[in-house]
């Protein structure tokens, strides 16, 4: 074990955990003002229900004894055998508790992106029994697939910090829940803007703050990789946002703050699969494509007339695809992409990007359907309009 | 007497009480509201997303004056109200019956 790694990954681990926070007031200001609680609930709660599924069976399936390359086995149940030594730890310079946290703030935020996409009409019932669900049956076998010994991996697929098991799977589950969902009441009639773009931005910010824990601590050491991964993630964020408003100031005629902040988050979207494998100039073509293909994939549910409240499938799940075939064009370190003559590692990252997507889509479907079917997915026509803060939560963000 | 309904852009506000004022109007309410013309409001872009937004932010103020005073006053108002742009503002002109002034009691215009 070593002390340095051990400290630098428990600082990642609580970076990552304060991405969930800053994702709440990223999503929390996009929304309507009477649905401001109900959205920042969504992300904050799941601090608390994802860390105890988590430790008691989710990481269990994720990194327990590989079964079949699909998932992981129960030796981990109840984090027996996890303790503070490196015995049984996927990283041998990390106590096995170290890995066990830094992978457990990945599991929480993941299905936290997913609510933005059915951010003001969810019940919330239905919600935790769908986030728990899909915790166990999309999130863990994918984590398995990629980082636990499963056949993603094995594969040769690459995914530094979870382009893959994190954005294209929330992405996917996203879609999925558009559609079982439905649009909110007025979609495309009414207007549904944002009532407070200030705790965007601050949320926005602590995201990128909270991502250099995300993608450095994916080096699992504090070492030279950990630092190219920073650096890489900064330049792709800065280059997304700026990416973002050029595209935008040439379409609709002015730079805005929710698109310099959209772009910081596609171009750390796009970065995510690619961080610890490419240099410091890739990373920032990587960042500002991400920023004009985000800007376009927003723009789709509008062509395709599906309603994802907050972007989430233009965003995570356009951003991470972006990402992990882009990891195949750029890879040079630790592995080699198409530029630099290994056009095999293109069709793997392609192969990944589909399995990802079919998956986490089809068995997030039929999740949604049971837990609608089962608690009602969806809040009533008078509680859609009074909002869901009072509705569900009997509070109000605002006594104005 | 005559009530004066001056609609103007809020950032005029100070230079048409000023012009107002040289006019000889010894008083005035004032009051923010919101308001479109023919040309509506403005638009606003969320991520791509093109909302139109009718109302916009306007300053009312209302004054009454006597009749022989009522071109001037108008007059002065709108040239300093002006900037040519859309969006200007309205003046409205209407008859008033009755002026009371509540301390001493004084109607008709020596209550102005």
């Amino acid at each position: 074990m070593n002390a340095a790694d051990t400290g630098f990954i428990l600082i990642c681990a609580a970076l990552v955990m304060f991405m969930t926070p800053g994702l709440a007031l990223f999503y929390g200001g996009m929304v309507r003002a009477k649905n401001v609680l109900g959205t920042l609930m969504q992300s904050f709660i799941l601090i608390g229900v994802v860390s105890v599924v988590w430790a008691v069976l989710g990481y269990s399936l994720s990194f327990g004894t590989d079964i079949g390359g699909f998932i992981g086995g129960l030796d981990f149940v109840g984090l027996s055998g996890v303790g503070m030594g490196v015995e049984n730890s996927p990283a041998d310079n990390l106590s096995h508790l170290t890995f066990m946290i830094f992978q457990c703030m990945f599991a929480v935020i993941t299905p936290a992106l997913i609510t933005g996409a059915f951010a003001e009409r969810m019940r919330f019932p239905a919600f935790l029994a769908f986030s728990v669900a899909w915790l166990l049956v999309v999130y863990a076998p994918m984590c398995h697939w990629v980082w636990g010994g499963g056949w993603m991996g094995e594969m040769g697929a690459l995914d530094f910090a979870g382009g893959a098991v994190v954005h294209m799977s929330s992405g996917a589950a996203a879609l999925a829940a558009c559609l079982v969902i439905g649009p909110r009441k007025g979609f495309r009639k009414e207007p549904h803007m944002p009532h407070n773009l200030p705790m965007t931005l601050l949320g926005g910010g602590i995201l990128w703050f909270g991502w250099f824990g995300f993608n450095a601590g994916s080096a699992l050491a504090a070492d030279g990789l950990a630092a190219s991964a920073f650096v890489a993630t900064h330049l792709a964020a800065s280059a997304g946002a700026l990416g973002w408003i050029a595209v935008e100031w040439k379409h609709a005629g002015k730079p805005t703050t929710l698109g310099a902040v959209s772009g910081a988050v596609a171009g750390l979207v796009a970065i995510t699969p690619a961080a610890g494998f490419v240099t410091p100039m890739p990373a920032i073509v990587i960042g500002l494509f991400a920023g004009g293909i985000c800007y376009g994939g927003v723009l789709l549910k509008t062509k395709l007339g599906y309603d994802d409240s907050l972007d989430v499938v233009g965003i995570h799940g356009i951003g991470g695809t972006w990402g992990a075939l882009a990891t195949g064009l750029f890879a040079s370190i630790g592995a080699e992409g198409l530029f630099h003559g290994n056009p095999e590692q293109l069709w793997i990252q392609f192969v990944s990007v589909v399995a990802t997507w079919v998956y986490c889509f089809a068995a997030s479907f039929i999740l949604l359907k049971l837990a609608d079917a089962f608690f009602g997915l969806r809040v009533n026509d008078e509680d859609e309009v009074r909002g869901v803060d009072v509705a569900e939560h009997s509070e109000a963000g605002y006594q104005i | 007497m005559k009530k004066i309904e001056i609609i103007i852009r809020p950032f005029k506000l100070e230079e048409v009480k000023d012009a107002l004022t040289r006019a000889g109007v010894t008083g005035m309410t004032v009051t923010e509201v919101k308001g479109f013309g023919r040309q509506r409001g403005h638009k606003e872009v969320y991520r791509g997303a093109e909302y139109q937004v009718d109302f916009v932010a306007k300053a009312k103020i209302d004054v009454v004056v006597d009749d022989d005073r009522v071109r001037e006053i108008v007059e002065a108002a709108s040239k300093a109200a002006a900037t040519g742009e859309v969006g200007d503002g309205k003046i409205f002109v209407s008859p008033v019956d009755e002026t009371m002034r509540i301390r001493t009691g004084e109607s008709g215009p020596e209550a102005l």
